[in-house]
């Protein structure tokens, strides 16, 4: 976590563009807290909006499972179980 | 200044903190394309970046903002209008008295250095030459596919002048056995273990006349969200291969086996009509994309529009992967019959060209036009979508529907 912060911090100031960030507002729903604290590090949560409603309970796995084999994300087990029914449940087809 | 509120907004935007957050200033675009993602629509809004013009916002972080289509209607896009596209989110302002090129790798035979000031003493070259993301009409698909769900404008058109690729790599130069050239730039990802952008082009586009290292764009620097100070240029070839902010260019001897080479940007082999193949990334079902397919997109009247009853010109503007555009053709009874548009100015075969056509509606009412490019080599558009799992090379014949009254 304390890596995290740190690389929030890096990232606020090396890129122009996250000053120019506004806040994107999920539905409020469980499971949203775990979707704030693992996915919103790397990427805005405008990308999860912008790929909705369309996507089935497949595609959001396979999403989720991208993000920590390709990308490399530090999601416990548990968390990833949680972001995906989130999604599923408020994005998903 | 770095403020510890914007620190806050910046790294825990989602936060929903919402002091200070103006809910009119997102307020939704209306006429984004109606086929998109409804949450595309719902999320879209259109932002200015630092020294851009309002584009639209897809996603803030990493920034992919797409060209409006008021922009297209001339063959050059302007810089602070031209579509912003990254796939990191750690993006440095680049310090030109520090940045520098490396050129080298294992396939050459030596390693050189390259300041802004190093490359402007190289000949310069100009090329006119569409820059297209690779995902450019992503949105449109049906069935949708994840990925940035891009509308028409993740595409522009520039002069881009620069030193040749070519001349770069002949200071170091190649082995024979040199199979490809590899970049990075200067972004990067949050985490370590998120694969750093890097990509790779077949030598022989690499030392291609008009393949260049460009440092000006319609006259200017990069702006910054475009890749300054310098920037791979690639003409005919999809965006993914303009590597922005670049600081490495590397010759190998194997072929590039990153992330961003073995998974991504990969098309079904056989399935699309392109000429340029990069054998050396090519597996039995799938290839790197490369070449632009042909397309051409109307953008006067806009889909939507009201126009009075009388002439009405059809404008737009068409491109391909460099072979030049031949013919541009209109319908205006769904396809059954075509008629050729008039050609603008020919800015070279890399760049968008610019097409009128003078319609004479018969009655009032609604009115649907389409239209059809056709390049050199007999290629055209597609009224059926190539559906392919990324999202790619969507050349589907564009209509516009208007009501003339």
């Amino acid at each position: 976590m304390r890596a995290l912060i740190i690389a929030l911090a890096a990232a606020a100031i090396a890129l122009p563009a996250a000053a120019q960030e506004k806040p994107v507002e999920l539905k409020k729903a469980p499971g949203l807290d775990k979707v704030e604290g693992n996915c919103s590090g790397c990427h805005s949560l405008d990308y999860i909006v912008m790929n909705s409603p369309f996507p089935n309970a497949a595609l959001w796995d396979a999403e989720v499972t991208k993000m920590i084999k390709a990308f490399g994300a530090p999601i416990s087990e548990a968390d990833a179980k949680a972001i995906a029914e989130y999604l599923k449940a408020n994005y998903g087809s | 200044m770095l403020t510890r509120r914007r620190l806050m907004t910046a790294g825990a935007g989602m936060a929903l903190a919402g002091s200070g957050f103006d809910p009119m200033a997102l307020a939704a675009i209306s006429d984004l394309p109606p086929v998109l993602p409804e949450g595309v629509r719902k999320n879209a809004t259109l932002e200015a970046l630092p020294g851009k013009k309002p584009l639209l916002k897809l996603s803030y972080r990493p920034p992919n903002y797409e060209t409006p289509i008021e922009y297209f209607r001339t063959a050059i896009t302007p810089n602070d209008a031209f579509f912003v596209r990254y796939h990191l989110s750690v993006i440095p302002e680049v310090d030109v008295r520090t940045w520098k090129i490396v050129v080298g790798g294992e396939g050459a035979n030596g390693q050189a250095e390259f300041t802004l000031h190093d490359l402007k003493r190289l000949p310069a070259t100009e090329v006119v030459a569409v820059n297209l993301c690779s995902g450019n009409r992503r949105g449109l698909f049906q069935p949708h596919v994840p990925g940035v769900e891009w509308g028409y404008g993740a595409m522009g058109c520039a002069r881009w002048k620069g030193a040749r690729l070519k001349d770069l790599l002949d200071k170091v130069g190649l082995k024979k056995e040199a199979i490809e050239i590899v970049f990075d730039g200067a972004d990067s990802p949050i985490i370590d273990k998120t694969p750093d952008f890097i990509k790779s082009i077949p030598t022989w586009k690499a030392v291609e006349d008009t393949t260049l290292v460009a440092y000006e764009m319609n006259g200017a620097p990069l702006p910054h969200f475009n890749g300054f100070p310098a920037r791979v240029v690639v003409p005919g070839w999809t965006g993914v291969y303009w590597m922005k902010h670049v600081t490495s260019i590397s010759a190998v001897t194997k072929p590039e086996s990153g992330f961003w080479m073995n998974t991504a940007y990969r098309i079904p082999l056989g399935r699309f009509p392109v000429v340029a193949r990069f054998t050396s990334q090519e597996t039995a079902g799938n290839t790197p994309i490369t070449e632009m397919v042909v397309n051409s997109l109307i953008t006067n009247p806009t889909d939507g529009a009201n126009v009075r009853m009388g002439p009405v010109v059809i404008g737009g503007i068409a491109w391909d992967g460099g072979y030049g555009i031949s013919t541009v053709e209109v319908s205006s009874d769904g396809g059954k019959t075509w008629v050729a548009a008039t050609l603008g100015e020919d800015l070279g075969r890399f760049a968008f060209r610019t097409f009128s056509y003078d319609f004479a509606p018969k009655a009032p009412g609604k009115q649907t036009v389409m239209a059809r490019a056709t390049n050199k080599i007999g290629q055209s558009q597609t009224t059926e979508l190539i559906h392919n799992p990324a999202g790619y090379h969507h050349n589907v014949v564009h209509s516009v529907t208007f009501n003339v009254a």
